[in-house]
């Protein structure tokens, strides 16, 4: 467990540049860089004042710990705060993931923004199963990174479909299992199942020859069921469109993750695997802050970028631009030109969840 | 107030009191009810990574069991309703003993979902006034309020029973018969809403059908009378306090129905699910086949068919039925076969596959499997030590002003 080693000396100015730069050796490096700069930028104004909180880390050393998880226990949910309460509760994570992590951390607590519904649109056809989104992710959103079974969490799936399903060569196979009685070619095929953890598949190059994709995670639903179950209502929809989960008020009973029609939802079966590194120090309070041990999390369109108008890590290093974000509100947006001209759907659009994660081909 | 003092002074030496099979099997119980406090000390310092959960099968034999108990509290209802509506003498001596059960029953389920909570220190959160409590909107919400509920009327109604026994009054029917009746719908209700909890999930087509709540409380009047029938002989083979022959006969006439019910709506969703074979039916078909070649719980429902025919079929035969040397064993293996049935054979395959058809399996690790015991120890602890106590009264070995 690295995360609860006590501070180092003068983390702020050492870790921000290596730590952006994610593990993988990810060819789209734009979202690094953009947090690379803003980094820069305010590295100047930081230096010294991080010193002198680094120094105040170091003589309080575990007492910021300490206080932050007394606090934390007797904190309200978020939607209840206070302005200043918000205010106190963000001072106090920002301290205590700073001392954690050895580098400056922010917990930005940016509302939803007016005249704003967040719409996600996915290209199936030009997906090539490249799975960068997926390793995107992990690292923009802390995500638990442990090797042990169920330490490791990945918001987005990538399945990965046989293309020959239909092939003629396979007519005659699949059904009827065991007492068919049909004769002659038949065209079954077998039912969309696949074995756990098949959508970590590693191909030595993509797109395969005999394989399509589709992408999925949180449809941020507008009638999301997550939500309705939640006995202590810590998940809900923002204003904005994202169904976002307060991890201090999660109380882990798992309500949530039953009802998900996408499987989206992940639980933390331990305290998450993120060593100091590779933790993104930009984090938003409902989004991608590293979470503690037992609570849900979930995709949640990168709240600490969408809201400052940047894209999702997942929009921005898509290789063949098959991911789209933006305003449903605006007409002008690239999603509602999408959602106007092409042939889109929603999956599993009889639940009546009402995602406003669309899929759509040319 | 002098009355309550020496109430619970007499109760408390009256419990204490006891031969060397009673210390025996308070001994052991003990000992598992340690090594529980001791998983689940290392389940929330660890994290629920000491179990086989995982996101794709995030509940297991805790919620299992929890679902399995609340039909066991519901159960008792099957005590209550002939004594106070068809005024059935034999279990109207009883009936104290059948609410202690269910307040057992519901204890076990309070620790269940502590159990099963990835985080129980936050538990808080949940009651009114100092947490949000969504309400209507929360299934489990609504499971929580009826759970407490029941739990409360039962201790009510038990308590306030003892209590006058033991003080020689009159029982105020103004105040006792309208508890009484209320818990009686209040034990559907329990069992009613916590069907709920699963079968309202679109997620899940195993569970997505209308019958559950009816299964349900097929099953739970199955297997809470069993229990009740073992604990019954129980108490007549060691204590000196005769529970009447038309007591237990009545409890085999309704398991015996409730068991053939529950047997006919299995049934019915194998045929519905299985002759038309969709996606959706995966999941039974995982339980009753296996999928992709994971057939983990595939002797689990096998042993839960066999179990809970051949006790039907036994409960028919009069000359079993009526022989109470030979009760025990029908009572055992319908209540075997329903904790199975409504237990891992229910959960485990509504998240098999999953909704995005992937397919895993749940192994319960030595932690879940010790857990569960030792809450199942705690419960029985706490089920001796209620029925000695209901019994001394009932037989007026503890009675006030007696011990002077």
């Amino acid at each position: 467990m690295t995360i609860k080693e006590t501070p180092q000396a003068c983390p702020a100015k050492e870790h921000p540049p290596a730590c952006t730069t994610p593990a993988s050796a990810d060819p789209a490096a734009s979202a690094p860089k953009t947090s690379r700069r803003d980094f820069l930028k305010a590295g100047g104004m930081l230096s010294l004042s991080s010193l002198m909180g680094t120094a105040a880390l170091m003589t309080q050393s575990d007492d910021a710990e300490a206080a932050a998880e007394w606090g934390e226990h007797f904190q309200k949910n978020y939607r209840l705060m206070t302005d200043a309460e918000k205010a106190e509760a963000r001072l106090r994570l920002e301290r205590r993931y700073s001392q954690e992590y050895g580098k400056q951390v922010t917990v930005d607590t940016t509302d939803a923004q007016p005249g704003v519904l967040m719409g996600y649109a996915l290209n199936i056809r030009k997906c090539i199963g490249c799975r960068r989104c997926v390793h995107a992710c992990v690292a923009e959103n802390n995500q638990s990174r442990g090797t042990r079974p169920g330490e490791k969490i990945e918001w987005i799936q990538v399945l990965r479909m046989e293309r020959g399903e239909f092939s003629k060569d396979k007519m005659g196979h699949g059904y009827p299992e065991g007492l068919g009685i049909q004769v002659g070619g038949n065209a079954y095929t077998p039912a969309g199942q696949v074995l756990e953890g098949q959508y970590h598949y590693a191909p030595e190059a993509v797109p395969e020859k005999d394989a399509t994709y589709m992408p999925i995670a949180c449809m941020q639903c507008e009638k999301p069921p997550c939500v309705k179950v939640c006995p202590v209502r810590t998940t809900y929809r923002e204003a904005d469109g994202p169904v976002v989960i307060d991890y201090n008020w999660c109380i882990g009973c798992r309500m949530c993750m039953g009802a998900c029609p996408y499987w989206a939802r992940r639980i933390n079966l331990t305290t998450p695997v993120l060593p100091k590194e590779e933790m993104n120090p930009v984090t938003h309070y409902l989004g991608n802050r590293p979470r503690m041990r037992g609570v849900v999390e979930k995709c949640h369109w990168c709240l600490q970028r969408t809201r400052h108008g940047r894209y999702p890590a997942c929009v921005e290093v898509c290789p063949v631009g098959a991911r789209k974000f933006g305003n449903l509100l605006d007409p002008e947006s690239e999603v509602s030109k999408i959602l106007e001209r092409k042939n889109v759907f929603r999956l599993k659009a009889e639940l009546n969840t009402f995602p406003k994660f669309f899929y759509f081909y040319d | 107030m002098q009355q309550l003092i020496s109430f619970t002074s007499d109760y408390t030496r009256y419990v204490l009191k006891g031969g060397t099979k009673f210390y025996a099997w308070m001994g052991s119980l003990a000992v598992l009810i340690i090594g529980m406090m001791y998983v689940f000390y290392l389940q929330n310092t660890e994290g629920l990574i000491v179990t086989g959960m995982t996101s794709q099968i995030h509940d297991g034999l805790y919620f299992a069991n929890l679902v399995f108990l609340v039909g066991v509290a519901a159960g008792a209802v099957t005590i209550v309703f002939p004594a106070y509506v068809y005024h059935h003498e034999g279990m109207h001596k009883v009936t104290v003993l059948g609410e202690m059960l269910a307040i057992s029953a519901v204890i076990m389920v309070t620790m269940f979902v502590f159990a099963h909570m990835g985080r129980p220190d936050r538990l808080w959160h949940m009651l009114p006034l100092i947490g949000i409590y969504n309400f209507p909107h929360s299934m489990l919400g609504w499971d929580v309020l009826v759970l407490t509920g029941y739990l409360i009327l039962n201790a009510i109604c038990g308590f306030y029973y003892l209590w006058v026994k033991y003080t020689g009054g009159e029982i105020n029917k103004k105040f006792f018969m309208p508890l009484v009746y209320i818990s009686i719908v209040w034990a559907l209700s329990i069992h009613t809403v916590t069907a709920f909890l699963i079968s309202t999930m679109p997620a899940r087509p195993m569970w997505f059908h209308s019958m559950m709540p009816i299964r349900f409380i097929a099953t739970a009047f199955a297997a809470g009378p069993c229990l009740i029938i073992l604990a019954f002989l129980v108490i007549r083979n060691n204590t000196r306090f005769w529970v009447d022959d038309s007591a237990i006969k009545l409890l085999t006439t309704i398991v015996t129905w409730c068991l053939g019910i529950a047997l006919f709506l299995t049934m019915s969703e194998i045929v519905v699910e299985l002759y038309a074979r969709t996606e959706h039916a995966n999941g039974l078909y995982y339980l009753m086949f296996g999928l992709h070649g994971l057939t983990n719980l595939v002797p689990w429902f096998w042993g839960a068919v066999i179990l809970m025919v051949v006790s039907f079929v036994l409960f028919l035969i009069p000359s079993i039925r009526n022989n109470f040397k030979l009760l025990p064993i029908p009572c055992t293996m319908a209540f075997a076969g329903i904790w199975i049935e409504k237990g891992m054979g229910l959960i485990v395959p509504g998240f098999i596959p999953t909704p995005i058809g992937e397919v895993t399996e749940y192994y319960p690790t030595f932690v879940e499997w010790l857990l569960t015991l030792g809450i199942w120890a705690f419960g029985f602890f706490i089920l001796t030590i209620l029925l000695k106590g209901a019994i001394g009264i009932l037989q007026g070995e503890i009675k006030y002003g007696a011990a002077k």
